[in-house]
């Protein structure tokens, strides 16, 4: 398994699969509920003009959150560059 | 009794409510159901809007639909979804559980919009489910099997396109069903949980007498959120239901076991194997980027993104600065026609004061602010329903954050430049309520358009024209705009910390796709605004203003006096005289203190006030008058004989008019906004509190250092 790497690190443009997810916290099960599960792909759109927040797509939809949220996300980076 | 007089019992209506995500045109069908058969106020207790219409169905029969607040799930997080939540369980005593559920879901966004239904099917009552914006999914190659998830579900499906009425016609058949099956819901609940929702199911029925679906429902909402009191809300469980919770989770922390997951996992593969099922991509499906993602590239990019911004937001503050001003001064020259109509038909004499300077004026404080609240409410409108305003927010939220708010903040702080009272009515767009709090508290800092006269007075008053730069003005009125937005950054910061702590504000939000506008839809919202503004906040102005012309009036000088002063004799005036002791360690004397009061009626009137006690006469031209104003305040002495409008003061009272909060209309609009009269009175507490010890210190050391 490739190495995880967390959901705000991940590069614009960057797809990667979703891995570990803080179980605890009204923020995190609000995403779980919004559909951020374990095994599901996510790609990093962009990052706010000022670096903070961060757009991702999930399921198809558009989704914002803080780095403060993405912290704590895992994931785990689709094949080819997905760093910063 | 004679059975033949018996009216025949009324025949109770159906109520059907409208659930959705937010961002699925749940308010579009809405709209497009009821026409304009809508009823606009709030639930008892939260300020959340609550929509109430009648509609009709395919064969004619009335119907009541309540709009609920938008959600993504049950498990509510703020009051909007706490509302959503409590009707659909049957909690509220003010609203009745509906008869029947209409959930709207966003054909090109089924998986996740699918999540809310999925909860809502638990509740065992007849659902119609609606796929609105088919015409979008299809755009986007989407086949959607209608009548294969209708057979699944067990439910009526329908195609809809709310916004060019494609599927209204079908929807209306469906709600004239007398018959609507009942959802046929089978999911796995994991094994690991599934002993527990049957004993909380169990003493929910039990211990806190919920039926039997609603007592499942309770119990997987419960075993869904980690906070049971946020769950249980305003119905807290039985002892023994939370015994039971309590001794599963220990049971579940001992093992391992990952509950609070499990059931969300549950119901998206229960979702994912339905969607698998019945939407398919055609292979001729647009691939690549997507026109909102290339709209986004420049609306979010690092350099044009803000110069987006900034033209957009200048748009819109001049149109409230300056367009207004147009229907203002019709307002104004309306209202003088009136005046001078009435003066016709009733005598001089108090009666004639009473409807022409309290009444009519009052009238005219009421609607002099519907421009400005029109305007705005058209922009926020606009904004909203084409998708810009999540972008705003997600541009703005990193400024925002420094003093603990989300973007969605900072347009009611922009309007509130305008004036406070559409910027504190704009405060409803953002969700979480401790930070509209602090936002409605911090708006009025903000320096409005009613506060410009008197700075043009007084800087008129301090600078003498001959001598000075024009920029130094400009310099001075700059300082006052932003010794006001800082003041309101500090004090949303320092509410942030203190005050109102909790959690920091999420930020995680949707950005839906651009759409056209939907005008209907936006003009429908700006006059809503305006009826609500003119209907709660409107009455408590009117009052409260002829309550101010009365201190301002009585008691009236005896005839044995003609020297004196009606002013100086009035409630205000002995008002100010009482005032003085208080102020005078500003610097202020009795006659600032009476301007001070009549402020309250809104803060411009400071100037004719001061008109009034130094006996300016009152020319046509604005200009002018401001002009023989300015002599007059440089003139005035006091009784030793000094100066009362040194420099010093004039600048100490623009301070005093950036910070103290002097403005009733403000007032009614906080009270109406925030359902009670602790808020607006704290706010005007700590505000003209903190004006009187900023201009205390301003004029002490002033003084010190010899001005």
């Amino acid at each position: 398994m490739a190495e995880l790497i967390t959901l705000s690190s991940l590069a614009v443009g960057a797809s990667a699969v979703l891995r570990d997810f803080p179980k605890q916290g009204v923020a995190f099960l609000r995403l779980r509920e919004m559909g951020l599960l374990p095994g599901t792909s996510v790609t990093l759109v962009r990052t706010a003009p000022l670096g903070d927040p961060i757009e991702i797509k999930v399921r198809g939809y558009n989704l914002t959150l803080r780095k403060s949220e993405a912290d704590h996300v895992m994931v785990e980076p689709a094949a080819g560059p997905a760093m910063k | 009794m004679n059975p033949s007089i018996v009216k025949p019992a009324p025949v109770r209506t159906s109520v059907y409510a409208l659930v959705g995500n937010p961002n699925c045109g749940k308010s579009t069908l809405f709209n497009a159901l009821t026409g304009l058969k809508q009823k606009v106020g709030n639930y008892p207790g939260v300020t959340v809007e609550r929509k109430v219409g009648t509609a009709y169905t395919q064969h004619g029969h009335p119907l009541t639909l309540i709009d609920l607040p938008g959600t993504y799930s049950l498990a509510a997080r703020s009051p909007d979804e706490a509302v959503t939540r409590d009707v659909l369980l049957g909690r509220r005593v003010d609203t009745a559980m509906p008869d029947r559920i209409v959930c709207v879901v966003d054909a090109t966004n089924l998986e996740r919009n699918l999540y809310l239904v999925h909860q809502i099917l638990d509740l065992g009552r007849p659902v119609i489910l609606v796929l609105n914006m088919m015409d979008v999914a299809e755009q986007a190659g989407l086949t959607i099997r209608t009548a294969r998830l209708e057979h699944e579900l067990g439910i009526p499906v329908i195609a809809c396109a709310a916004s060019s009425g494609r599927g209204l016609i079908d929807l209306k058949l469906a709600l004239s069903r007398n018959d609507l099956p009942l959802p046929r819901h089978a999911w796995d609940i994991p094994v690991a949980i599934a002993p527990a929702v049957s004993e909380l199911q169990a003493s929910l029925q039990d211990n806190d007498k919920k039926p039997p679906l609603i007592a499942r429902a309770e119990a997987l909402l419960l075993l869904t959120d980690q906070d049971s009191v946020r769950v249980a809300g305003s119905t807290p469980l039985s002892d023994r239901t939370r015994e039971i919770l309590v001794s599963w989770e220990k049971r579940w922390a001992a093992d391992g076991t990952d509950w609070a997951a499990a059931l969300v996992n549950a119901r998206y593969d229960s979702i994912g194997r339905l969607t698998a099922d019945i939407v398919s991509t055609a292979s001729t499906a647009p691939v690549g980027p997507s026109r909102s993602d290339r709209i986004d590239a420049w609306v979010t990019h690092p350099v044009w993104g803000w110069c987006i911004f900034g033209v957009l937001m200048a748009v819109m503050f001049l149109s409230i600065f300056t367009l207004a001003g147009i229907p203002m001064g019709w307002i104004e020259s309306l209202v003088a026609v009136a005046s001078e109509w009435v003066s016709g038909l009733i005598p001089p004499g108090d009666l004639h004061d009473l409807i022409i300077d309290g009444a009519i004026a009052g009238v005219e404080g009421v609607i002099i602010f519907l421009p400005q609240i029109l305007i705005l409410f058209l922009f926020i409108g606009l904004l909203e329903s084409t998708g810009y305003m999540a972008r705003a927010a997600f541009i703005m939220d990193r400024l925002m954050s420094k003093v603990g708010l989300n973007g969605r903040s900072f347009i009611p702080l922009l309007g509130s430049y305008a004036c406070a009272i559409p910027g504190i009515m704009a405060a409803r767009t953002i969700e979480q309520p401790k930070d509209r709090l602090v936002t409605i508290l911090v708006a009025p800092f903000m320096s409005c358009s009613a506060r410009l006269p008197v700075y043009l007075l007084l800087i008129a008053a301090l600078v003498p024209d001959e001598q000075v730069p024009v920029g130094l003005k400009i310099g001075i009125m700059l300082l006052m705009y932003a010794l006001g937005t800082f003041g309101a950054f500090g004090f949303a910061w320092l509410f942030k910390k203190t005050l109102l702590r909790g959690a920091p504000p999420l930020m995680i939000m949707e950005l839906p796709p651009y759409r056209l506008p939907r005008m209907r839809d936006v003009l429908q919202q700006m006059t809503e605004r305006a009826g609500l503004f003119v209907k709660r906040a409107g009455t408590i102005i009117l009052g409260l203003s002829i309550v101010l012309w009365f201190l301002a009036n009585y008691p009236k000088v005896p005839e044995n006096q003609p020297d004196t002063d009606p002013l100086a004799y009035s409630m205000a005036g002995r008002a100010g005289h009482a005032l003085e002791p208080v102020i005078a360690p500003l610097g202020f004397d009795w006659r600032i203190g009476i301007g001070l009061i009549q402020s309250f009626a809104a803060r411009e009137v400071f100037n004719s006030s001061m008109g009034v006690i130094f006996a300016v006469e009152e020319t046509d031209d604005e200009e002018e008058t401001r002009g023989h104003l300015r002599d007059a305040l440089r003139a005035a002495e006091r009784p030793d004989g000094t100066k009362l409008f040194t420099p010093l003061i004039c600048l100490n009272l623009m301070v005093f008019y950036v910070f103290a909060m002097q403005c009733i209309s403000t007032i009614a609009v906080v009270k109406r906004e925030t359902n009670s009269w602790r808020w607006p009175l704290f706010q005007l507490g700590y505000m003209t509190g903190f004006a009187w010890f900023i201009c205390l210190v301003i004029y002490q050391v002033g003084r010190a250092l010899g001005y």
